[in-house]
């Protein structure tokens, strides 16, 4: 192209005509995959222990309905938590008191360390602990008893466990729990991603450590912060599985799993498990692919898309903020 | 702390020698190596006043001890009077607090070498922002003003352009109203024109030569010798963290005392 520009009084070349490589492999492996894939859908097809009939004839049943929408409110409210309790812990680690930094550091161990599920099952047992859990003056009948009263008890306000520790709630709980120890560290990896310089340009003009924060840091950190949040997204929703066994009865899961076991047909009722989890992820992929595409936008100089970059920051950093009141 | 008026006529006796800025053997180390070892200087209200000095001769760290974004191992320093980072009471030095020393900063006004403007907002917001978030502004009326500053720097016309889409000319401007609009009473610069292509110095020189006349009171690190001669009343050369000489710009430049000076006067002029 510079040629031609140079010399423009030179005939532009003849367009290269050549036999292009040949890639016989590959049509050796459309054949291998052809017949592979043929004897999967027939086996789909013929094989009676799928029963197809009575698994789509099962579920879209009403309880199966309801364990779907419970699977999706705790995907919600366990990432809420996660995000939430995760830009916290973050926040401590980052922290110059090396007691939150312990604290911070001790959490994150612990969580990362103990499985979902024995979490999960350790959290719907917690009543097994304490039969109600009550707000008051902590140390209450220590502190009577120093001064000669017996009983003495102050104390603010109480739930029986089992009412506050339903499944649901110590599901979410252990989830949410979890996932804020994930979550703090993907925080802690956006903080740090943002110049130095900001927070000084900030602290040079007055602005306190808090409002550098959440006005400075944090919506910068988000365009790291966002990806590996969508993929967090997507693991929690599978992990909602997880709590089937705590029993939740409100969980895709677990409806399934029941009717497998009252219809002894539980191979058809773990395929439709599959199903539904295959198209609750996939509607997140799609969502996390247009997320990622704005961002990705944003890297470079272009001016639209930096705008648009914020737009989504706005809505997210509100989003998190929200979260924390 | 606000509305003082500098100078003041009939002020007590040595009011009116006050010094804006009044520094006593700072010294500062990052951990075993001291980077200023006793630097003495006073600017007053109204002074532009030129820090110069080779590489690594601890010019950007001692304007952090300015306000504070580094803390000083020994000796003090003062801004309109007032102790920086440190509260006297009965003979001791107390630390302040994070948000005194936030209330302090929001009068001293820094532009940095690589601009540090607020990328995910736009020109107006980064000179909007502190105002409403520190000084408590009504959002219009922090926008209206802020525009008015752009439009002084020059960039009314770019409000709402985002930093990415400015040339560092212009974010350096957008920087400069961006600490004006916390109406500071000591603007320090740190090399403003370091980071930019020689065509844009020029832009960026020509707003800090107005804020001079305006008698903005400025701390200027800077390697452009021209301007020092022209805006600057004091010159101050520092090397190995002491100031190794001082005085009137023109007279240090055209006929340094010190050999160090001269060396360093020979490499930039
Ligand atoms: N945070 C820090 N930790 C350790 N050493 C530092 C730190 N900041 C600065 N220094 C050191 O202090 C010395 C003075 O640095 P300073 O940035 O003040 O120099 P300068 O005069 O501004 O130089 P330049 O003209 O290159 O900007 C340098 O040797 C530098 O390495
Ligand atoms: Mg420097």
């Amino acid at each position: 192209m510079s040629l031609d520009t140079e010399t423009p009084e030179r005939a532009r070349p003849e367009p290269i005509q050549a036999v292009p490589v040949r890639h016989p492999g590959r049509w050796l492996a459309v054949a291998v995959i052809g017949v592979l894939v043929a004897m999967f859908v027939h086996m789909l097809v013929t094989n009676k222990a799928f029963n197809w009939s009575f698994m789509i004839d099962e579920m879209f049943r009403p309880p199966i309905m309801a364990g779907l929408r419970g699977t999706i409110a705790l995907t919600i409210c366990s990432m809420l938590i996660g995000i939430t309790l995760g830009i916290v812990i973050a926040i401590m680690r980052l922290s110059e008191n090396p007691i939150l930094r312990g604290v911070s550091w001790v959490y994150t161990w612990f969580f990362r360390a103990v499985p979902r599920l024995v979490l999960a099952l350790l959290f719907g047992n917690l009543g097994i602990l304490w039969s109600r859990i009550e707000f008051g003056l902590p140390f209450d009948r220590q502190i009577g008893a120093l001064f000669g009263v017996q009983d003495f008890e102050a104390r603010l306000f109480g739930f029986s466990a089992m009412d506050l520790l339903t499944g649901f709630v110590a599901g979410m709980l252990a989830l949410g729990l979890s996932e804020a120890a994930y979550m703090a560290e993907i925080v802690r990896a956006g903080i740090q991603s943002v110049d130095e310089g900001q927070t000084e340009a900030a602290q040079a003009l007055g602005l306190t450590r808090g409002q550098i924060m959440r006005r400075i840091v944090l919506p910068q950190a988000m365009r790291v912060i966002i990806p590996p949040t969508g993929n967090e997204t997507i693991a929690m929703l599978k992990d909602t599985a997880l709590v089937a066994f705590i029993p939740v009865s409100t969980e895709l899961f677990f409806q399934l799993k029941a009717v497998g076991a009252r219809t002894f047909q539980l191979f058809p009722m773990y395929v439709a498990a599959c199903l539904w989890y295959l198209v609750l992820t996939s509607v997140l992929l799609v969502g996390q692919y247009y997320l990622e595409r704005h961002f990705s936008k944003g890297v470079g100089r272009s001016g639209r898309a930096k705008v648009k970059l914020r737009g989504i920051v706005a809505e997210t950093g509100g989003g998190a903020s929200k979260a924390d009141a | 702390m606000t509305g003082v008026k500098v100078l003041p006529q009939a002020g007590p006796p040595g009011a009116e020698s006050r010094p804006m800025v009044h520094a006593e053997q700072v010294h500062k180390s990052f951990g075993s190596i001291e980077v200023l070892k006793g630097i003495d200087l006073q600017v007053r209200a109204g002074e532009v006043c030129c820090l110069l000095g080779p590489s690594g001769s601890g010019k950007s760290t001692f304007l952090r001890c300015i306000n504070h974004l580094e803390k000083i191992n020994a000796g003090w320093i003062r801004v309109d009077g007032e102790l920086i980072g440190y509260r006297e009471r009965g003979g001791k030095l107390h630390e302040m607090r994070e948000k005194e020393v936030a209330a302090q900063r929001r009068s001293i006004g820094m532009v940095f070498q690589r601009f540090n403007l607020f990328p995910h907002m736009t020109a107006l917001d980064n000179v909007a922002e502190a105002p409403t978030l520190v000084r408590r502004e009504k959002k219009s009326a922090a926008r209206e003003r802020a525009a008015a500053l752009l439009e002084r720097v020059g960039l009314g016309d770019k409000l709402g352009n985002y930093p990415g889409q400015l040339s560092g000319g212009q974010q350096q401007r957008v920087a400069i109203a961006r600490a004006l609009a916390m109406k500071p009473k000591l603007m320090l610069f740190d090399e403003p024109t370091s980071a930019l292509d020689p065509e844009l110095v020029g832009e960026v020189l020509d707003v800090m030569k107005d804020l001079a006349r305006d008698g903005m009171t400025m701390i200027v690190v800077t390697h452009e010798i021209g301007f020092a001669r022209e805006v600057g009343d004091s010159l101050v050369f520092m090397d190995g963290g002491v100031v190794v000489e001082q005085g009137n710009p023109r007279e240090v430049i055209a006929d340094p005392k010190h050999d160090r000076t001269k060396a360093f006067l020979a490499k930039v002029l």
